[in-house]
Order: C-alpha cells, then structure tokens, then sequence
C-alpha cells in the first residue's frame, strides 16, 4: 500500500467574472476621463474636479469607518493641513502643483502623533475628540499671520498661467489622485493588512487572538484615510484658489463625507463611488435652494442609517457577492479529485 | 392547577436549535428540576419561559394567559422571576438597593425587604455594601432575594450553585425550601445533582432540547438518570450491574 | 495679581454654565452608553424657541423657561422613543451617524428658518448688573444666578438617582441592563426618562447661554464640545465629576483669554488634550471607560 500525500482538492481564486468585468470598465472609464479636456468645455471639466474632491473624502471617510470601524468627523484636520500646507509651499518658491505630494506627505506624517492622542478615546468620544483635535488644527491655524490668519488667503502661485490650462493640469491632478486611491484602496483591501482589517471589523478580540496586531493595523488605517483626505484638501486648494480657517475647516466636510458612504453603502468599495455621484448630482441640483440641500442630507443620514442601513450599493449587492472588483477570495472546489486519488493508488507497487 | 405550560416549544439560536418541540406542564406549587449535560438545552428553557428568547415555533402558557410574546419585564409583573446565571447583580449598586430594585414590579405579596433578610439572615448586616464586594455565597443569596422581591409565583433559578462551595450550595437550598415552603413554584435548573434531587417534587432531564426523563424523584432509580443524562439507550444484555 | 483672580472666578462662573451642558450627556452616557450629537443644538433649539415666544408674547425671557423646559423634558422623552432607541439597537456606528445627522438637519433648518445673524435673549438689567467684590473683580448677577441654578440642579439630579425609586432604576439599568429587565425595570422608560431630563438640563443651560451673551444656529456644535470637554475632564460616570470638569474648562477659557483674547476657547482644548494624554480617566477617575 502505498500512501499519497492528499492532492490539493480547493483551489483559490482571486477574480470573479464581475471583478474583471468591473476592471476593465474602470480601465475604459480612465481612458475617457483622462482625454476629456480635449473633448469637454471648462465648465465641464471644472464641475468634475469637484466630483474627484467629493469622492476622494467618499473613500477616505469609508476607509477609516467603514473597513477600519473608527467613525470620525475630524477627517476635515488633514483636508486644512494639507490645503494650508500647499499654501505654505507656494509662499516659499514650491510650484503648487509639486506641492500637492509634499502636502499629502506633510499631513500624513501629523496624523501620526495626533493618531496616539485620538486612540485615547473608542466610540462617540472618539468622534467628538477628533472634532476637537480638527477645531485645534483651525484655532493654530488662524494664529499664524503669514498664512492670512483668521482672514484666509489666496493661492497665487497660478496666476500667470492661462485659466483653461491651470483648470486642466488641477484636472488632472484631482484624476491622478483619484487613480491612486481607489488602486492604493483595492491593492491594500486585496492584501494581508486588508484580510487583517475586515477580521478586525468582523470580531476585534478574535483577530487578536489569531494574531492580529489590532492596535498597529488601525493606525495605519487612520494614517492613511488622512492621506487620502489631504489629497482632497491639496485639491480643493488648487480648485478654489483660496482658503480661510473656518471654511477650510469646516465640520461640513465631514457631514459630507458621512452622508456619501451611508448612503452609497459603508464598508463596500463600490459605496463611496456610489454615494458621491448621488451626493454630487443633489449638490448640483439643489445648488439655488440655499441650505436645503443640508437639511435633507441630514435627514437622509438619519433616513438611511436607521431604515436602510447597507445603503445603496448594500441593497444592490447584500451579500457582497458581485463585488467589481477583485478583492475577495472564493475557494473552489475541484471536480474529479476522488477519482484520480484512486487511480494512483491503484498503480501503486 | 397547571401553572406553566409549554407546549410544543422549538427555540434557535440563529441557525443553531437548542430546543425540539419541547413540553412540559407545572402544576402550582411544585418544584421542577430541569438537568442534563451542557447545551441540552437547560438555560435555553428558561429563557423561553423569562421571556429573553422567543421561541420559533410553540407557545408558551401562564395561568392559562398566553404569554409566548410578552416582553420579560412585564412578565414579572404577572409573576415570574429570574435569577440568571452567574449572579448578574447591580454591582455599583449596595445590597440593599440591589433588592429594591427587585420589587420594580411593584408586586405585592409575603416577600418584603425584612422577609428577605429574614431568610438570608447573613446578608442583612452587609445591606449597606456594594455588591461587588460581596463574596460568591453572598451575591447569590442577594440574586435570589432580588428575585423574591418580586412576589414571583413561578421562581426560575439557574445553576445557583455555579461556583459555590457545597457548604454554601447547601445553606442556599436550606433557605429555598423556605421559599417553596410559602407555595413559590420553583423552576430550577442544577448541576449539582443531589440537592435538585432532593428539593425536586419533579425532575426533568434534557438532551439536546428534548425530553429524555421525566418523573418525580422517587421514581426514578440513578441509571434511569445517567442514562438520560448522557443519551444512552437500554444497556446491551452482556453488561453485568457492576454495584 | 487681582486680574488674574477676577478670571478665575469668572471661570468658575462659565463652568457652571458647562456643567448644566454637559450633565445631561453624562447622564444619558452612563444609562445607554449613548452620546447624542445633536446635545448641543437642542440647546440652541430652545434658545430659538424662547425668542420666538418673546417676540410674540412679549415679556421677559425668563418665563420662557415655565414653556421651554417642560417642553425639552417631553421632545427629549420621544426623541429617545420613536428615533434613539431605534438607533440603538443598529450597531456601533447607528447611534452616532444618527444624531450627527439629526444635528446638521436641526442646525440648517434653523439657519433656513432664522438665518445666521447673532441672536440674544435680552433680560434688561439683569444682563450686566454685577456685585463689586472690589476694583478688579465683578460678580455678574447672572453669572451669579446661573452658578446657583447650575450646582442646584446637578444636587438635584444627584439626589434623584440616589434616593428616588426611578433614579435607582436608572442607576440599574446604567449597571446591568438585563438584570434590570429581569428585575421588572421597563427599560424603555428608564432611557426615555434619561433623555428627557438631558434635554431639559441642555435647554436650561441654553437659555442662560442665550441671555448671557448671543447665539447663532451653529453654536451647538460648540456646545457640544464644551460639554464633551467637561466630562471627559471631570471624569465619566458621575455627576459632581462633570461639575467639576465644567469649572476647569471655564476657568482654562478665562485664563486663556486673559493671556490672549483669541485664545480662550483653544485653551480650552488644550487643557483637554492634555488630560486625554496623561489622565485619560479623569480627574476623578471613572468607573466607565472611554478607550
């Protein structure tokens, strides 16, 4: 009798036919957006430079919250920072648009420090202690003179570029920050860290005790939400040619963002994409209604959280099954592994 | 009278079953021992009948009122009561408010704050301590008088004698013969075998959410029990008695 | 010397102006584990009303507080029924997207309604009407007032969850949930009472706020985080520790102000993250914990 080691009977498999599908049409998808200012007019490409800022905060926000457990209204610290900091660069000689790198950087690294202070709290206090962390960043940043004070200032490093031009280079600026991302969001979801991190939302004290560096794993996670969010801050400067503590800083960015996942679908990747468009089009549509446009974010926030929780993509997909992108692993069974145990043991000497 | 009935009660925990069509009748004034090995269902019972899970299928009937989706606070107000396991005590809270809180209910009845103390007398100079404070034996005369306190006319118990030392256990079932003694109907469920066997006026042994035995103790012999107990059928002819 | 005497006790003064903010978000924390967002705007809220009332019935504001009051106890009591308990039982993130969301619908649909101007409850006299201690130091009446009312309703409050029969429910259910269901505690009534008395607690201190100096329909989100400040200060999980709590943060405001005009709110902060560092638990170290 001979012994055969077992053949493998499972195999893993990474893609899906709907992730692929959903690769190759974010594939096209970029192409287009990448070629549009030479197919658009200004106006066109300008209002998507805002769509990028708004879905970059979606993602952002979705990361920290909706993968890492961790809800803040405190992202808008890391949108000011990295808006002011570009500001700062522009001041001393850097090109805003290379400052934008320097920025993200700049905030990542402060969320760092401010990272040790904020995991002092869980839970509502958590939220609230972020707020008052991004109120302090607006409070410091209001002192300093050389930066406008509690007046604001101008970006004007761009002023002797052409209009159209600064439009598209910001343009495209806001679509390379999009890219990386969703491809920076995708590849860590794909990797350990990813597995890592939705063991932690499923069960904190379980991924502990499988080994789980919870602690480490959430800091990288806030570490990097601020990132992202600073990316959307870079954006916003270059887009709006200006900043002033309070609205730099405002706490409405984080309503923003709060009510784009929810009603996109938090802790899905395609939620926030989700979300942000419809945020995006009831901005649009609501622009000459004055505040109205809050009042029913605030209601649908309480609307969707209670009623419909998953939000929207979480209605379409409840299982997570058709998920667009390649990020789960599905483990298949193969056929006929029996038989061919058989046959070689049957051939044994 | 029939005090408590179940009738045909299947209870999950979300896909797990942890009951089987399960029935049973109390007559009032009784005391009715539930035993069985770990997950056959014990605590899964009470639950049923405090009101914490409802059950999939089945109905639940006290004095006759149908009761299977009423809400557990408001079935203290009809008159039963819980001691949970482990204790569950107000732990900030002082021995003697511990026991106010048990008459919420506001029920009225033999079971006032000096009866308690009267039948846990070791917990009445302690009355002003924080329950936390307070050694196992104690926190479970407390959990009990607690209970009391609500003039309960069916008193679940269970596993009172969960980390005990069997001194204690004993002085705890000397004063819950007191309690049956004042015509409480008592549902309890046990591991410690000997002294729900003798409290018992009936035994129901469990196994995987079903009935396996039932009986008054008296009748039953203690094979009847371990075989219920651990699921074994009728043993083989082969085996001797070894006693 | 005295300059900086007269601040501290003007801090006193504003902290007892917190600590009616923040009792009430104590409170419901240490029932439900719940920290309703919204806590400062419902503050603002009642301010609102109460200058509605006054335009149109006339008067001093201060019967508004005989309306406004019994009416927060009552919006408080099915808020928490119809919409917060809901909330609760939605999962860890439920509780605060609502109330986040019930925060920026009330603060917009005030700014709709009212619009953004500074708006003030105006007492006459009472308003600066002070006792002179001497050359530097002042005591305003209503400073004065509010701190009475302020350490009156915290005593209250405490006696309530000491010695009545609800309150010992409350402090039951904020102990051991089940255990207060199985003991016959109508837990639903139990937290609906919790926020009715936050909300009642919140709309006082709004109102003196109001009369004090101006608001706006975003300051409950300031108050909102002078509240949190307080608690987290004083230590969560009793009611003299948030008092105390509320006199730090006011007198770490005044003295920060009176170091520099702009900068009495961000001492504030300051004083909290510093707290959050080297004494997480509090001043008077609590039995919850918020990590």
């Amino acid at each position: 009798m001979s012994t055969t080691r077992p053949e493998s009977i499972a195999s893993v498999r990474r893609y899906s036919a709907s992730s692929l599908g959903g690769l190759g049409v974010a594939g096209v998808v970029l192409v287009v957006l990448a070629l549009l200012p030479s197919l658009a007019g200004e106006s066109m490409v300008n209002r998507l430079t805002q769509f990028f800022s708004l879905l970059i905060l979606a993602v952002g926000w979705n990361l920290l919250a909706g993968y890492g457990g961790m809800v803040s209204i405190g992202q808008q610290a890391f949108l000011g920072l990295s808006s002011y900091a570009v500001l700062y660069l522009s001041l001393h000689g850097v090109l805003a648009w290379w400052g934008v790198p320097l920025a993200i950087l700049f905030a990542g690294l402060v969320s760092v420090p401010i990272s040790f202070l904020a995991f002092r709290l869980r839970g509502s206090f958590f939220a609230i202690g972020t707020w008052v962390i991004a109120d302090v960043c607006l409070l410091v940043v209001a002192q300093i003179e050389t930066l406008g004070g509690g007046a604001g200032a101008s970006l004007n490093d761009l002023n002797g570029y052409n209009p159209t031009t600064v439009g598209n280079v910001t343009y495209w600026v806001g679509l390379a920050i999009v890219a990386a991302t969703l491809t920076g969001c995708a590849l860590l979801l794909r990797s350990r860290l990813g597995l890592a991190l939705v063991s932690i939302r499923d069960d904190e004290r379980a991924a502990e005790a499988t080994g789980v560096n919870v602690a480490r794993t959430k800091r990288i996670v806030y570490v990097l939400s601020a990132a992202i969010c600073a990316g959307a801050g870079a954006l916003l400067i270059l887009e709006n040619l200006e900043v002033q503590p309070d609205s730099t800083f405002s706490v409405q960015y984080s309503a923003f963002m709060i009510f784009m996942v929810l009603v996109g679908g938090i802790g899905t990747f395609e939620g926030p994409i989700v979300g942000a468009i419809i945020f995006f089009a009831l901005q649009q549509w609501l622009a000459s209604y004055g505040v109205w446009y809050l009042i029913i974010l605030g209601a649908v926030a309480v609307i969707v959280t209670l009623w419909l929780p998953k939000g929207i993509w979480g209605a379409v997909d409840p299982n997570n099954r058709r998920s667009l992108v390649p990020l789960r692993h599905r483990v298949l069974l193969v056929q006929n592994a029996e038989a061919r145990h058989e046959r070689e043991g049957n051939q044994a000497p | 009278m029939t005090l408590l009935r179940l009738e045909r009660v299947t209870a999950h925990y979300g896909h797990l079953q942890a009951l089987d069509e399960l029935s049973l009748s109390l007559d009032e004034g009784a005391t009715l021992a539930v035993i069985g090995a770990n997950g056959a269902g014990k605590s899964t019972l009470l639950s049923v009948v405090s009101g914490e899970l409802r059950p999939s299928q089945g109905r639940v009937y006290f004095n006759d009122e149908d009761i299977t989706k009423v809400e557990p606070y408001r079935r203290v107000n009809l008159g039963i009561s819980l001691v949970p396991e482990g204790r569950h005590l107000f732990s900030t809270l002082t021995v003697e408010e511990n026991l106010l809180v048990g008459a919420a209910s506001r029920r009225r009845g033999r079971w006032t704050i000096d009866a308690v103390y009267d039948v846990f007398p070791f917990i009445k100079e302690r009355r002003n301590v924080r329950a936390a404070l307070l050694s196992g034996g104690e926190q479970q005369a407390v959990a009990i008088g607690r209970a009391l306190m609500s003039n309960p006319a069916l008193l679940l118990l269970d596993e009172v004698s969960l980390g005990l030392a069997p001194v204690v256990v004993r002085d705890l079932y000397v004063a819950l013969r007191q309690v049956t003694e004042g015509g409480t109907t008592l549902l309890l469920v046990e591991q410690d075998l000997t002294e729900a066997l003798n409290i018992a006026s009936q035994v129901l042994c469990l196994l995987e959410g079903r009935v396996a035995l039932s009986g008054s103790p008296q009748d039953l012999d203690q094979t009847q029990v371990v075989n219920a107990y651990f699921g074994r059928h009728a043993p083989p002819p082969e085996a001797t008695s070894a006693s | 010397m005295m300059v900086w005497i007269n601040a501290i006790i003007q801090g006193l003064l504003l902290g007892g102006l917190y600590a009616l903010f923040s009792c009430g978000l104590s409170l419901m924390f240490g029932v439900m584990r719940f920290v309703n967002l919204a806590h400062g705007d419902f503050a603002v809220l009642s301010a609102y009303v109460a200058y509605v009332l006054v335009e149109h019935l006339g008067g001093t504001p201060l019967w508004t507080f005989a309306i406004v009051i019994p009416a927060s106890a009552l919006v408080g009591f099915m808020l928490q029924r119809l919409l917060l308990d809901r909330a609760l039982i939605g999962g860890a993130l439920s509780p605060l997207l609502v109330t986040f969301g019930l925060s920026i619908l009330i603060e917009n649909l005030l700014q709709q309604g009212f619009g953004a101007n500074n708006e003030s409850l105006f007492v006459g006299s009472l308003s600066y009407d002070s006792w002179k201690i001497n050359n530097s130091i002042y005591l305003g009446r209503l400073q004065v007032i509010v701190f009475v009312i302020a350490v009156a309703l915290i005593a209250g409050l405490q006696l309530f969850l000491s010695r009545s029969r609800p309150g010992r429910n409350m402090r039951a259910t904020a102990d051991n949930r089940r255990a207060a269901s199985l003991s016959g505690v109508n837990e639903r009534r139990v937290r609906a009472t919790a926020t009715a008395i936050a909300l009642a607690t919140v709309a006082v201190g709004g109102l003196f706020l109001a009369m004090r100096t101006s608001f706006t329909p975003t300051s409950g989100s300031n108050d909102l985080i002078f509240a949190f400040e307080a608690v987290i200060i004083g230590g969560l999980g009793n009611l003299w520790g948030t008092l105390l709590g509320g006199l730090i943060l006011g007198v770490a405001q005044t003295v920060g102000s009176q170091i520099n005009p702009a900068d009495g709110i961000l001492a504030g902060h300051l004083v909290f993250l510093a707290i959050l560092a080297y004494r997480p638990q509090g001043i008077i170290a609590s039995r919850y914990s918020v990590s």
